[in-house]
This record gives structure tokens, C-alpha cells and sequence, in this order.
């Protein structure tokens, strides 16, 4: 613990020099602004629709970190660990399972496939974890299962815009954007949700994953890069310095004040305002996202190497930025759309190799929240868009050469941890075959509600108008998992 | 652990709102003071049942509780079934009108809204209500679904009115007491003139031309020679190709290329051209379906091919093809209906007379395309059947509008009808492979009946009927969306919604006299530019008084003219133009200029030809901003920053955010930095003082001559920089280095470096990106 406190210490000294220098660039007519002009829009809309934006006050959790694993990741080799299957390996899919279903690329009657994995129970919870996931393993007493979980669609995109935005379809706000619109920021300095994606590439949604929708674009999630600039056009050109910039800002708002004297418009004020804010942003966001001064033993931990983008320094960001107040963090990672068409696409080596580059760094955000006593105050949410069969693809009713399973929409597992969640617990059944949901039956909609329940909201309260209605991240769905609330 | 105060040094200041601002506020003016004479439904009763009470008592039959319905006469006045004595509504009788006597009850289980709904009815509304019924509770259809006339011009200020709108905002004004702002100098009317009707800032040249004539006529001849500039089409483009969703690019999954620019010349030509806007929207609608149709009208039916397409293989191709269906449909109903079809997609619309079999019924005219969900995949092709192909011989004949830059032939998406009707069927919840009972072609009754034996059963048929002289919308949501583009608010503010929940008009009988007028006078689109910009409403100054601040913070009463932020794309041409650097070339294949590195890197399925972002050169840097490459999932960051359209659906109306993101973008974007290195360069080798080169450059960016106080601010400034600049010339030659446009070697100096450095400061103004 001491080497924690030290480090605690030193970053107290660093931030009380930090502030000073915010304060000391506050105090010119911008900072005025913030008393004023910049709240003239919130007068809220049409009558009584406007009280539904939350007041201050907060359930369990201050923060969230949504840890998706775009593609979607085996159920059946991770944590769903179903013996039967195992011994129908190879057999013929029962044909009642198949009746009237639709797959994405699954035709005629595949064969079962068992899991490629073996299977322990760990902890005083008795949790079972694959192989896979050495790590996660030890932490098995503090993580709530879900293992009855299901949706409604079976491609990438529309699965994964219905996770994040409720909605299959393009338009809505993404969760964390409710999320800061619901309840803002806690840092002047960095936007209140933001997102980091790993993989190398971005998940198959797109932006719209963490789009506003029709709420304002101020609510949308900033996208932060572990390589190259954090932020779109935050850094100086070459040639101007921190004090150049400075120097130009000040002299930018000098000018504007001129301007404002003329026209009396208060968007000149609010324009001010935000060039210090990106002047802000521009030492905060870069210090945010260094983890070069990171100390060995948290490098360690993660198994972090700071300058490349990877999952494990995406994990270490998220806990700076939650430790810095950041609302809600998104990471994406992609890579686990295991369909059997070549090996690193595969449900043995291929996702051995995923969880290789994950498990050590998602365990260690969990070990690295509670030991700075934030993981009472941040929820912890893993999972993909959907699950994966209990059948072997056959892709155009071909015999694929890798093992592989295909989209699954009626039964997956995701899990949670940290802020009102009931560490330990596993709520959800599947079948023997692990194809679907028998109890604890739970949608991506009761996922949601449960989120938003943590961070002190009421899914069917928390409305906006839009279009001549009030909408909600939920619709007209979804309840909140009470079970596992601690 | 007492030494690990985790977030103690944060500051708990500011909520996000506080942070950055938004400038279009939801609020409607709220006047809960006054008590009108005569209470009208539309005006003072309507939104307080639709907001209230219709969700339950409304127009979805399904939701519909105790059988009541309170949105038309019938269903109000009618007796309650199951006791025959009783009425939710008796004209003349708020003591025995049910309905008032649920709102005023003490008794929480009778009352209403319910509890649960967490709904409340204000004693103003209330007494509003009462005074309603005592008038005779008189029910109006909705006002726009009421044809608009042209009533008599209201008293005004004759001094001050040039033209019939000033009367109309002028009383207004004079209802609120407020007086209009004295004109603008001429330094701003001309800037705000050029950039609404070109995009682009006035010359130094015609600034010096307009300020040196002081007829009369002075303005008006300026207006007429922007009215006849080839950039006036491309500025007006902009908004069509939002509402259209125009890209350059397919969307979903793969997001390939696709070639529809040929559609987007045709929109400018169209506009320059000055069609009557009855001639824009038939070509667009049903250019394929009139009596042997030129390539011309081929090419505008392009408008409903505009939506995505997906190309990723395992989808279902039906589910797909319907999807594209309802795409046209929404965009139909928003664009030239300004009505939220899609909420009937699924269900009875909640608020608006739209039911679901009608939804299915406007459907039916864009669901009768040969064409398939899937088509192929990526490479297949980039632009699916039903198609056009133009070739270079198009282009010398009858395409003459069309930018092709080499010889190969293009092809672009358009429309066409099967020759086998495909029925269209009332879709279960909006599923595809859920349809119930079939359905032929139509529009909801209570806009204007849709008549089969009047119209025809097609899209052209669609078009005859939005032109109509009897349809109660069409020009007016023209007339509002061209009003909301110079105004920066539209008359009705929600201009993609004047349904029911939407916002009522501010200046009803203006809007009508617009709607009538413009209709009247064929749809003549130059025309009504014309007679907005030459009002007196116009052309006043935008200073803001705080007692106009304080009565009208939104501007609602026009009483000022408003200031606005300049839309993505212009804010590209305002950097470029100034400097000198734009390259003026009209339409042609989207461009793609500097663009941090990476983005469509990380984005892409790994297939296709916009895999990597291969940056184009030379000349194709300078474009205008609208010719910049849009591709969906990734559009240009530098657009998206300042609010333009991502292009995935229909959209009507942009936000105006002012973000830190937008102070990164003036100071760090390339193309900010290498314009004011241009600049910089060139007055290197101009004579003149510091002042007059400061002057220049401050008149080409902002439109107007420096104040004293501010040239002594920037001419301090540059000072400084010099200072810094010609002690560091390692710092001078990487900032001289920005941006791929030749430098002249001589010109890289210190003294150089800091014009260009001030330059940038005054791109950087926040006047510098207005609309004043």
C-alpha cells in the first residue's frame, strides 16, 4: 500500500500546481462567463418536460466503465459451461431448435459444437471460468454474472446500437451520452464521457455507438486515440509552443470582449469560454492519456506499453479518466466475431489469443479500482452484443476448417462489477445445450435500466422531447435486475 | 489512506451545460400571463391537451383509455357509453363538462392526468380551458392542415416597411413593444448578403465597389448580381443535400463508394437556373414517370436513391429493401410535409391524424422500385440498378451541368417503377416479415384528400398532389425552411414538424401570405430569396439591446436581425476565399483534403476502395467545403465539429453548437494555418505598412475595417511575434512549412511568420465565423 500513498502525494503536489495555473487563467472575462451567459439556454423546454433532466444527486456509482467486446465473444467458451454440450459434440442440431429460426450464416442443420475450453470453479462463489481466463479467475469473488441474457438482432451494427442506444436502428443517444446529459461532468477540464477503442478497429456501429442522437452534441462521447493525437486537432503545430498559445488565446479574447462590447450577443461570451476550455483540454487531455508516468508495478499490472494502442493501456486510461472525474468511459474491442473462417477467427486459438490481450488488463482495472477505493463508486460493465451457438457454422452449409460458432441472439453472458452491484452473484440459466434462456431471463433493455439504476436514475423518468414525444434510452422497456443490486 | 483524497482537487463547479453551450434552445415562450379575448383552440387549447391529454384520450385507438377521444368534436361532445347522461365536453357548460371537472377535482383518484402519468395542468391552463368551453368549446382542424390565405397587411411604421414581411413583423413587434433595430452599416449588410446568398465573404473589390455607391439602388444591385453568381445554387444546395442525405459514400458495414455526385451538380444547376420549386420537386419525386423523360429528369429522381444501401453479405435482403422503403417515405413526409410519418411505422401515430395503414399507404408509392436489398457486395458496384449511365457525350449535350473530369462514363442510382405492381402491406409493428392486410396507394385524409382518379396511382401522382393549390403544407414548409435559413429560426420553429406537437407559428399570418405569395407567383425560388433579403427585417442591424435581450432572448419578435454562427461547410470557404486560395470550380466528384491521419484506417470493414483515406492534391485541396468527401461512417471531422449532417438520414434542421472542439479545429486545422501562411506570404511581397497589411487582412476575413482599438491590438501582437519570430528562425521555417501550398522561399522570414501567426489570430475572432 505504500508505494500507492507515495504515489498519491506526489500526484496531490502535481494537481495543486495545476490548479493554481487553472485559476490564475480563469480570472479573465471568460471566467465571468460561466456565472452567466452560458447557462441563457437553460430555461428547459416545453413546460413540464424540462424537470426531467436529473437533479444532483447520485445512486452507488459515480462512473461507469462499459467494456464491450465488439463481435462478441463465446459464452459457451468462457463462462456458460455447459457438460451436455460437450457430449453431443458433433452431433446433429435437434431439429426443434432450428424451427423457424434465423441465423446470419448458420443454413440447413448444423452439427452441435462442444465447448473448447475447460472449466473450473473459482472462489467462494463457486463461479465457473474457462481457461481462457486465468485472471479474471481470481477476481471471481467480486464479479455478478448474467448469463440469461438475450436480444433481438444478429448483425454487428443494429445489435450493437441496440446495446448502446436502445435502438437498432440509427438516431438515439448512446447510453453514456444520456448519462452526461443526465447528470454532466465533474471535471471543468475533460469532456464527460469519452471513448477509446482497441482492436484495431472501431466497432462495426460506428460513431453512432456513442452518438447523441437528438440530444445536443455536446453529449456525444469523445473519441480518445492511444496512438497518434488523443484528440482530433488538439495538438499545436509545430512551431507554436503552450506560451505561444496562451498568448494567442489571450489575445483572441481580448479581441472578442471588442466584439462583444458591439453586439451585446452572449455566443460571443460562450465562444470566449471555450477557448480556454481547449486550451484547458489541451494539457489535460494528453496528461490524461500519458501513462508513460505511470509507475512499474501498475505497468505490471496491466500489462501496459504505453505509446501503442492496445486494450490493456485502454484499460489503464479508463481508470485515469474515472479517477479524473470522467462520467462515463466506452471502450470497444474488437476482435471477437469467432466464426471459424480462418484460426485467429476461431473459438479455440482465436479467442485463446483475445483473451491473452485482455484478461490480465481487465482484471487489473478491477484490482486497480478497489485498491484506490474506487471501485464502490464505478460500475464495471463487460460483454458483446450478443452470444455465439451452441452449433458449429457451417457457412453456406460448408464444413468450416476452424472450429467456430456463429451470431446467437437467444442466450449470452455478460458481467458486472463495482459500484451496486452484489459482488459474487450469477443471475440467468441457459438450457442444457446452452442455446436458450431458461430463467433469469434478462434483455439489453433491463441491462440498461440497471445501469442507469446504479448511477441514481429512473429509466422510465429520465425522458427528453423529441419530434413531439418524450423518448427514452429504454422505450417503453425493460426493468430493472434487482437481484443483483447490493 | 488519509492522504488519498481521490477527486478532492476536482472542481464541482460546472455540470456539462455550463461547460459548452447550445444554442438552439427547446423552450417555447411560455406566456402564462395574459388572458386572451377570445380563446382559440389551435392556439391556447390544443397544446395543452395534445401535450396532456391526447396520449390516452387521442388518436391511436389502441392506447385509447375509457373510450374517450378529446382530439376531435365529435369525440368530446359525444355521450360517455356507459353512462349516456354524461359528457367529456358540453359547449357553453364547464359545470358539466366532465373532462373540466377531472382537471379541477380534489379527489386524486379522479383526477386528471393521473398521478402516475407525473402530469400536471397549470391554473392558467385551467382557467384557459374553462373560458373555452364558456366560449362554446369550438374545435379547429389543425391549423396547418387548414389551406393558407393571404389576409390584409397589418398596420406599420410606413417609414420603415419596404416590403409586405416587414408589415407582418413589424406588428409583432409592436404587440410585444418593441421597435426595430436601426439598418445595418453597410460593411454588414453586405457581408450578411454575400454569405447568405453565396457562402462566400465579399472581395476586397466589392467591398470597395459597394462602399464607394450610395444610390438607392446600391443594395439592391448587389443583390441582383449575387442572385446571378453560379455560387448562389451551390450555397443553396447545402440544405437540400442534408434533407436528402446526400453522401459520397453507401453507409452501413462496409460504407463503399458510390457516385451520386452527378446528382448533386444537378441540384446546383437546378437552383442557379432558378426551376420553380413545383419543377424541382415533380423531377425529383417522378422524373422517370413523366411523358418521355429526358436523362435530365432521370438524373433528379436521384433524390430517393440517396439513402444508405448495405452491402455486408448474411443480411436479409427483404428486411433491407423495406428499410430503403421507409427511408423515402420518412424523408418524403419530413422534407416537403414537415410531418413525423415514421411514428406510424410501428403503430396508430400518438398525436398527429397519421395512421399506420396510412403510413403503408405513402409507402406504396416508393415501394414499387425493381430493386434489391442487397444488391452485391462491395466491389460490385457503385451504383446499384435501377440506374443511369452518363457519358462524356451527355456531358457536351444535354448534361452540360456535370463536372466529369475524364472521359469514362459514370453511373448514378434513380428511380424507376416495375411494371408488376408489388402489393404493399400494412407491416405487423413495422417488421418486414410480419405484413397484415393490404394496402393501396395514399396520403392522410386530413392533409388533402388523395384522389386516385385526380392524381394517379404513382409517385408523379404523389407530385401533382404536393402541388396542388389546395395542399396546406407544401409551401408553406418551403417558405418556413427558407425563412429559417436567413433568420436562423424558422416562423414555425420546428421545421421538420408542424404537426401537432410541434411549434405553432410565431407570425401565422406572415407565413401564410409567404406560403400564398410564393405559390401564387409560380414557385419562383430567386424570387422569394429576394423579397426576404430586401425587406427591412433583413437589413437590420444585429447588435443586441439588453432590453431586447430581456423580453426576447430568442429573437422570436425579429426585432434585431440575428447573428449566426456560418455553417460548417462555409466556414471551409470563408478560410479559403479570404486568402485567395479557393478554388472556384463548380461540382465534380467529391474531393478529399487534409484529414487527421488514421480515421477511416480504424473504421472499415477491411474492404472496398475507402479502406485507406487517400488524400487528394494540388488544386482539389481548395474546394469549396460542400465538395468535401463525405463518407458515412467517417464523415470529415472538421464538418461534424461544426454541427453539418453526418448524411445517415433526412434532416432538416442543423444544430448550432459552440464547442471547444470548434476552437481546436480555427486553431490547429491545416487549412486555417496554411491560409494565413498564403496570405502572409503574399503581403510579404505587397507594399504597406503594418497597419494597412493588418487592415487588409483584417477586411478580407472579418468584412469590415479594423476598429482603432483593435488594429492596436493585433499590431501589438504582431510585435510581440515578430520579436519571438526573428529570434527563432528554426520556429519560423516549421510553422512556414504548413500546409501543401507552394511557399515562396524569399518570403520565409520572421517578419512573415508573425503576420501569418496574426493572421490566424484573426481567423480565430469569434466574429470572424459569424453571420452578423
Amino acid at each position: 500500500m505504500n508505494k500507492l500513498v507515495k504515489e498519491a502525494i506526489e500526484k496531490e503536489a502535481m494537481l495543486a500546481t495545476r490548479r493554481h495555473f487553472l485559476q490564475s487563467l480563469g480570472t479573465g472575462i471568460g471566467s465571468l462567463a460561466y456565472g452567466s451567459a452560458l447557462w441563457g439556454c437553460s430555461s428547459g423546454s416545453k413546460g413540464q418536460q424540462a424537470s426531467t433532466r436529473i437533479p444532483p444527486h447520485f445512486g452507488k456509482a459515480k462512473s461507469v466503465i462499459f467494456v464491450h467486446m465488439a463481435g462478441a465473444p463465446s459464452q459457451l467458451e468462457l463462462f456458460d459451461y455447459k457438460p451436455m454440450l460437450a457430449k453431443f459434440d458433433g452431433k446433429e442440431c435437434p431439429q426443434e431448435l432450428l424451427e423457424g429460426k434465423k441465423f446470419a450464416f448458420i443454413r440447413g442443420v448444423p452439427n452441435l459444437l462442444g465447448p473448447k475450453a475447460h472449466f473450473l470453479q473459482h472462489g467462494q462463489s463457486g463461479h465457473w471460468i474457462s481457461d481462457h481466463m486465468p485472471h479474471l479467475a481470481t477476481q471471481a469473488d467480486k464479479i455478478t454474472f448474467l448469463k440469461g441474457m438475450y436480444t433481438d438482432q444478429f448483425n454487428h451494427a443494429p445489435a450493437q446500437l441496440l446495446m448502446h442506444t436502445g435502438s437498432a436502428r440509427l438516431g438515439r443517444p448512446s447510453l453514456g451520452s444520456w448519462v452526461s446529459y443526465g447528470l454532466g461532468s465533474e471535471n471543468e477540464n475533460l469532456p464527460s464521457f469519452m471513448v477509446l477503442a482497441s482492436g484495431g478497429k472501431n466497432p462495426d456501429a460506428g460513431k453512432s455507438a456513442w452518438g447523441s442522437g437528438f440530444l445536443p452534441s455536446v453529449y456525444q462521447g469523445v473519441q480518445c486515440r492511444s496512438a497518434g493525437e488523443p484528440v482530433l486537432f488538439i495538438k499545436n503545430p509545430d512551431g507554436v509552443n503552450s506560451d505561444i498559445r496562451k498568448a494567442s488565446i489571450d489575445a483572441i479574447n481580448a479581441v472578442n470582449e471588442e466584439t462583444y462590447a458591439e453586439f451585446g450577443d452572449p455566443e460571443t461570451v460562450a465562444r470566449m469560454a471555450q477557448y480556454e476550455m481547449a486550451y484547458k483540454m489541451q494539457s489535460s487531455v494528453p496528461d490524461v492519456m500519458d501513462i508513460s508516468k505511470e509507475p512499474a508495478y501498475i505497468h505490471q499490472l496491466y500489462g501496459t506499453n504505453p505509446g501503442k494502442e492496445s486494450f490493456a493501456n485502454n484499460c489503464l486510461l479508463a481508470r485515469k479518466m474515472v479517477e479524473k472525474g470522467v462520467r462515463f468511459v466506452q471502450l470497444f474491442d474488437w476482435g471477437w466475431d469467432s466464426h471459424g473462417t480462418s484460426k485467429d477467427g476461431s473459438v479455440d486459438f482465436g479467442l485463446h489469443q483475445k483473451c491473452l490481450e485482455t484478461d490480465q488488463a481487465v482484471s487489473a482495472l478491477i484490482i486497480d479500482l478497489e485498491q484506490r477505493g474506487l471501485l464502490d463508486e464505478t460500475l464495471i460493465v463487460w460483454g458483446g452484443e450478443f452470444g455465439r451457438t451452441p452449433m458449429q457454422e457451417n457457412r453456406e452449409g460448408q464444413k468450416q476448417s476452424f472450429y467456430g460458432r456463429d451470431h446467437h441472439t437467444e442466450a449470452f453472458t455478460m458481467w458486472l462489477a463495482g459500484a451496486g452491484i452484489k459482488p459474487g452473484m450469477s443471475l440467468g440459466e441457459t438450457d442444457d445445450l446452452g442455446y436458450a434462456t431458461v430463467a433469469g431471463k434478462t434483455s439489453v433493455y433491463d441491462l440498461q435500466a440497471t445501469i442507469l439504476h446504479c448511477l441514481g436514475i429512473n429509466h422510465e423518468e429520465f425522458t427528453y422531447p423529441f419530434q413531439g414525444r418524450n423518448f427514452r434510452l429504454t422505450d417503453v422497456y425493460g426493468k430493472v435486475i434487482n437481484p443483483i443490486l447490493a | 489512506m488519509i492522504f488519498f483524497h481521490k477527486r478532492s482537487w476536482l472542481l464541482l463547479i460546472l455540470a456539462i451545460g455550463g461547460i459548452f453551450t447550445y444554442t438552439q434552445c427547446t423552450d417555447t415562450q411560455a406566456q402564462e400571463t395574459a388572458m386572451p379575448d377570445v380563446i382559440d383552440y389551435n392556439y391556447h387549447i390544443r397544446p395543452i391537451f395534445s401535450d396532456r391529454c391526447f396520449k390516452c384520450h387521442g388518436p391511436d385507438a389502441n392506447k385509447r383509455k375509457a373510450g374517450l377521444r378529446l382530439d376531435t368534436q365529435e369525440g368530446a361532445y359525444a355521450a360517455f357509453k356507459d353512462n349516456p347522461s354524461m359528457h367529456a365536453i358540453v359547449p357553453g357548460h364547464p359545470e358539466s363538462s366532465d373532462a373540466f371537472q377531472r382537471l379541477i377535482t380534489k379527489d386524486t383518484s379522479l383526477r386528471m392526468p393521473t398521478m402516475s402519468s407525473h402530469l400536471t395542468v397549470s391554473t392558467h391552463e385551467i382557467e384557459l380551458i374553462e373560458k373555452w368551453i364558456k366560449q362554446g368549446a369550438v374545435y379547429k382542424p389543425h391549423w396547418a392542415f387548414i389551406k393558407p390565405v393571404k389576409s390584409a397587411l397589418p398596420d406599420a411604421d410606413e417609414d420603415w416597411v419596404r416590403n409586405p414581411i416587414d408589415y407582418f413583423v413589424y406588428a409583432k413587434m409592436a404587440e410585444k413593444s418593441l421597435k426595430p433595430s436601426p439598418e445595418a452599416s453597410k460593411e454588414q449588410l453586405l457581408k450578411r448578403v454575400c454569405l447568405d446568398l453565396t457562402g462566400l465573404p465579399p472581395s476586397l473589390d466589392m467591398q470597395d465597389r459597394f462602399m464607394k455607391d450610395n444610390s438607392p439602388q446600391a443594395y439592391e444591385k448587389i443583390v441582383n448580381e449575387l442572385l446571378g453568381s453560379k455560387h448562389y445554387g451551390e450555397k443553396m444546395s447545402i440544405q437540400w443535400l442534408d434533407l436528402a442525405r446526400y453522401a459520397d459514400s453507401h453507409g452501413y458495414q462496409d460504407d463503399g463508394l458510390r457516385t451520386m455526385w452527378p446528382w448533386r451538380d444537378w441540384v446546383i444547376h437546378a437552383f442557379n437556373s432558378n426551376y420553380s420549386y413545383a419543377k424541382f420537386v415533380t423531377w425529383q419525386l417522378a422524373g422517370d414517370l413523366l411523358p418521355q423523360p429526358s436523362k435530365e429528369m432521370l438524373l433528379a429522381t436521384g433524390f430517393n436513391r440517396n439513402h444508405k444501401i448495405t452491402q455486408e453479405g448474411g443480411v436479409i435482403d427483404e428486411e433491407y429493401r423495406v428499410e430503403y422503403v421507409n427511408d423515402r417515405t420518412n424523408t418524403f413526409s419530413k422534407s416537403f410535409l414537415a410531418l413525423t410519418f415514421e411514428c406510424a411505422r410501428c403503430h396508430d401515430h400518438k398525436y398527429d391524424p397519421i395512421s399506420q395503414k396510412d403510413y403503408y399507404s405513402t409507402y406504396a408509392f416508393f415501394n414499387q422500385v425493381p430493386e434489391k436489398g442487397l444488391f452485391g457486395t462491395i466491389d460490385a458496384s457503385f451504383a446499384d440498378p435501377p440506374n443511369m449511365s452518363i457519358t462524356t457525350k451527355d456531358v457536351q449535350s444535354i448534361l452540360r451541368f456535370i463536372h466529369k473530369k475524364d472521359t469514362a462514363s459514370v453511373d448514378v442510382m434513380v428511380m424507376a417503377d416495375s411494371s408488376k405492381r408489388r402489393p404493399t402491406y400494412v407491416l405487423s409493428r413495422g417488421n418486414y416479415d410480419m405484413p397484415g392486410p393490404e394496402v393501396g396507394v395514399g396520403i392522410p385524409k386530413s392533409i388533402l384528400p388523395y384522389s386516385n382518379a385526380k392524381y394517379g396511382q404513382n409517385r408523379l401522382g404523389l407530385a401533382r398532389w404536393l402541388i396542388d393549390p389546395q395542399n396546406p403544407l407544401t409551401s408553406r414548409v418551403f417558405v418556413n425552411r427558407m425563412w429559417a435559413q436567413f433568420f436562423g429560426r424558422g416562423i414555425v420553429k420546428t421545421v421538420g414538424d408542424f404537426g401537432m406537437q410541434g411549434e405553432l407559428p410565431t407570425h401565422p399570418e406572415l407565413l401564410d401570405w409567404l406560403a400564398v405569395d410564393f405559390q401564387s407567383h409560380s414557385w419562383n425560388i430567386k424570387r422569394l430569396v429576394k423579397q426576404i433579403v430586401m425587406s427591412a427585417t433583413y437589413q437590420q442591424a444585429s447588435s443586441v439591446t439588453s432590453a431586447a435581450q430581456q423580453v426576447d432572448p430568442e429573437n422570436i419578435y425579429l426585432s434585431r436581425m440575428s447573428r449566426i454562427r456560418i455553417p460548417a461547410e462555409q466556414i471551409r470557404d470563408q478560410v479559403l476565399a479570404s486568402a485567395g486560395i479557393l478554388n472556384p470550380e463548380i461540382g465534380g466528384p467529391s474531393v478529399k483534403t487534409y484529414q487527421p491521419k488514421g480515421l477511416w484506417e480504424v473504421a472499415t470493414s477491411g474492404r472496398g476502395s475507402l479502406m485507406n483515406y487517400i488524400q487528394d492534391h494540388n488544386q482539389d485541396l481548395y474546394r469549396r467545403g460542400m465538395y468535401v468527401f463525405i463518407k458515412r461512417t467517417v464523415p470529415p471531422p472538421t464538418m461534424l465539429i461544426f454541427d453539418a449532417s453526418n448524411r445517415d438520414q433526412c434532416e432538416v434542421q442543423r444544430g448550432r453548437t459552440n464547442t471547444p472542439l470548434q476552437a481546436l479545429v480555427m486553431m490547429n486545422d491545416p487549412h486555417v494555418l496554411e491560409s494565413s501562411r498564403v496570405l502572409a506570404s503574399q503581403f510579404s511581397r505587397e507594399k504597406g505598412s503594418v497597419e494597412e497589411k493588418l487592415t487588409r487582412a483584417f477586411r478580407r476575413i472579418v468584412c469590415r475595417a479594423p476598429k482603432e482599438k483593435e488594429l492596436a491590438m493585433l499590431k501589438k501582437y504582431f510585435e510581440a511575434e515578430q520579436a519571438s519570430c526573428i529570434q527563432n528562425p528554426k520556429k519560423v521555417q516549421k510553422l512556414m512549412k504548413i500546409g501543401e501550398y507552394k511557399q515562396d522561399k524569399a518570403a520565409v522570414t520572421g517578419t512573415t511568420a508573425a503576420m501569418m501567426l496574426t493572421i490566424q489570430l484573426i481567423y480565430n475572432m469569434e466574429e470572424a465565423i459569424m453571420r452578423v
